[in-house]
């Protein structure tokens, strides 16, 4: 059971019996007044979404999934593929129930693909995924006036801001919870 | 090269921060008040229903200075500012750190009209600028500032009355779904005249006991400030912290030890205004940050 203070976005809970995922969440607590957890919530069935506002205190049931460990195969046309590597079963998980996670599929990364009722509705990526960099401007050494930061381009299409170190052809390191940069990966 | 970009990164907005810090400092020293330090670690908060503090080896963290710091107007000091950090178990969010830095001052022989006043001159000295860009809005900081009762931006935004709002349970709901969003988008705005119910340490507004002399700043829509003419009644303090201890048991929260120093202090105290500025929401507002995390050199999760 999670409490409203649990609540961030990716958490995934239950209404009415049906899986709902957090797909943007803002805590506001207007001066002395009490906590509000702000949500926006999409049905990981039908995709429906909606604002719901909780207060301190209120309790939540975890949405009630089945995961299942896949391999992430290929992209064709709206569909994302994924195999089972006991049984070679292959399912597929339409592009607009892949939510955030499309943007760290590469070849092969292993997933839990999230199942409610025998259906396939979403996927779980790790919490930390490595991946190169195809585009980013070059670093102008000695340049320690300017931003802090810059956009790069990552192999799944990704885009996000990087330090001015990170250059064309590294391999990095993101937070797919907040899908941040992490670290550069070394070697 | 590149170690902890987190923190190199926010070396320009820690610059800006540090510039606005030593241009509060500058403001008040030219105003004649005094800097003051008071603990950080008291045994007794003022019992506020929502706001929670930290625990620490029998007492607590402070979740304001200002009990110490009325303490003070009692015992003659009649202008102290303070920049210190306070603790608030729970709040944590873009706008929320749970360990945060207050400015806090407080004036003898004034009420929150002038403290009105001395924000649009203190926030105009932390500025360099006259207007500030903020959230793709752009904010005349030339006063004076918009000036709305909350018994008006009910009427004005919620499209109820402020009355029906409490009596629905609804009135922080409302707050922040439908007033909060629409305030100091142009210029600044005090939002004035809080329900009696919503203000534990405020003294009640001469002539209309249903509202306290309490006000708060918004900037682009963001909370900066809150401030009142201070309650200097000792009994009828005394009286609105037991119902906030009840409102606090109701909630199954700790209790709190009477601050009998305090009470017994307010009988010495003159008529004062006071004012708890978020001074990260400041900065935040002047260096256009998106997230408290953008402007402060370590948040919690980073320790």
């Amino acid at each position: 059971m999670y409490t409203a203070a649990d609540l961030r976005k990716g958490l995934k809970i239950a209404i009415d019996n049906e899986p709902y995922i957090i797909t943007a969440f803002d805590f506001a607590k207007p001066g002395k007044g009490q906590a509000l957890y702000r949500t926006k919530l999409k049905n990981m069935i039908t995709g429906s979404t909606l604002d719901r506002t909780y207060r301190s205190g209120e309790t939540f049931e975890p949405a009630n999934l089945d995961d299942r460990k896949m391999q992430y195969l290929y992209k064709e046309d709206d569909h994302y593929c994924f195999m089972d590597n006991d049984t070679f079963e292959q399912i597929h998980i339409s592009e607009s129930a892949m939510g955030d996670a499309k943007n760290y599929l590469i070849d092969n990364l292993a997933v839990d693909v999230l199942i409610f009722r025998d259906k396939a509705i979403g996927v779980d990526v790790p919490n930390f995924v490595n991946l190169r960099v195809v585009q980013t401007d070059p670093w102008v050494k000695g340049d320690t006036s300017g931003s802090d930061s810059k956009p790069a381009t990552l192999e799944t299409g990704y885009v996000l801001r990087v330090p001015p170190f990170i250059e064309e052809g590294e391999l990095i390191t993101i937070d797919t919870r907040t899908g941040d940069y992490n670290t550069r990966v070394k070697g | 090269m590149g170690g902890n970009w987190p923190l190199s990164r926010r070396r320009a907005a820690l610059a800006e921060r540090g510039a606005v810090v030593n241009r509060i400092r500058a403001f008040f020293q030219e105003k004649g008040y005094l800097e003051v330090e008071t603990p950080f670690r008291i045994p007794a908060p003022a019992p506020e229903s929502q706001i929670d503090a930290i625990p620490s080896a029998g007492w607590f963290l402070q979740t304001s200075p200002e009990l110490c710091m009325k303490r003070m107007l009692s015992a003659g000091y009649r202008r102290i500012f303070q920049i210190c950090r306070c603790w608030r178990d729970g709040e944590r969010g873009v706008r929320h750190l749970s360990e945060f830095t207050m400015l806090e001052w407080y004036r003898a022989e004034a009420d929150y009209f002038s403290l009105m006043e001395e924000t649009e001159a203190l926030v105009a000295a932390a500025a360099s600028s006259s207007h500030i860009s903020y959230r793709g809005l752009n904010i005349d900081l030339a006063p004076p500032w918009e000036r709305i009762t909350v018994a008006d931006a009910f009427l004005l935004y919620a499209g109820c009355s402020v009355w029906q709002a409490l009596s629905a349970g609804l009135f922080d709901e409302l707050m922040v779904e439908q007033i909060e969003p629409r305030l100091g988008l142009t210029r600044p705005t005090f939002i004035y005249d809080y329900p009696a119910s919503c203000s534990a340490l405020a003294r009640l507004k001469k002539g209309d006991p249903t509202v306290a002399e309490r006000f708060e700043l918004y900037i682009g829509g963001l909370e900066i400030a809150n401030a009142f003419s201070e309650l200097i009644d000792p009994a009828e303090q005394r009286s609105r912290f037991e119902a906030e201890a009840a409102a606090r048991a109701s909630l199954g929260k700790t209790a709190y030890p009477a601050p009998e120093k305090f009470l017994a202090a307010l009988a010495d105290m003159p008529e004062s205004a006071g004012i708890a500025l978020g001074l990260d929401r400041l900065v935040m507002v002047l260096l256009d940050a998106e997230t408290i995390d953008e402007v402060v050199a370590f948040t919690t999760e980073e320790l």
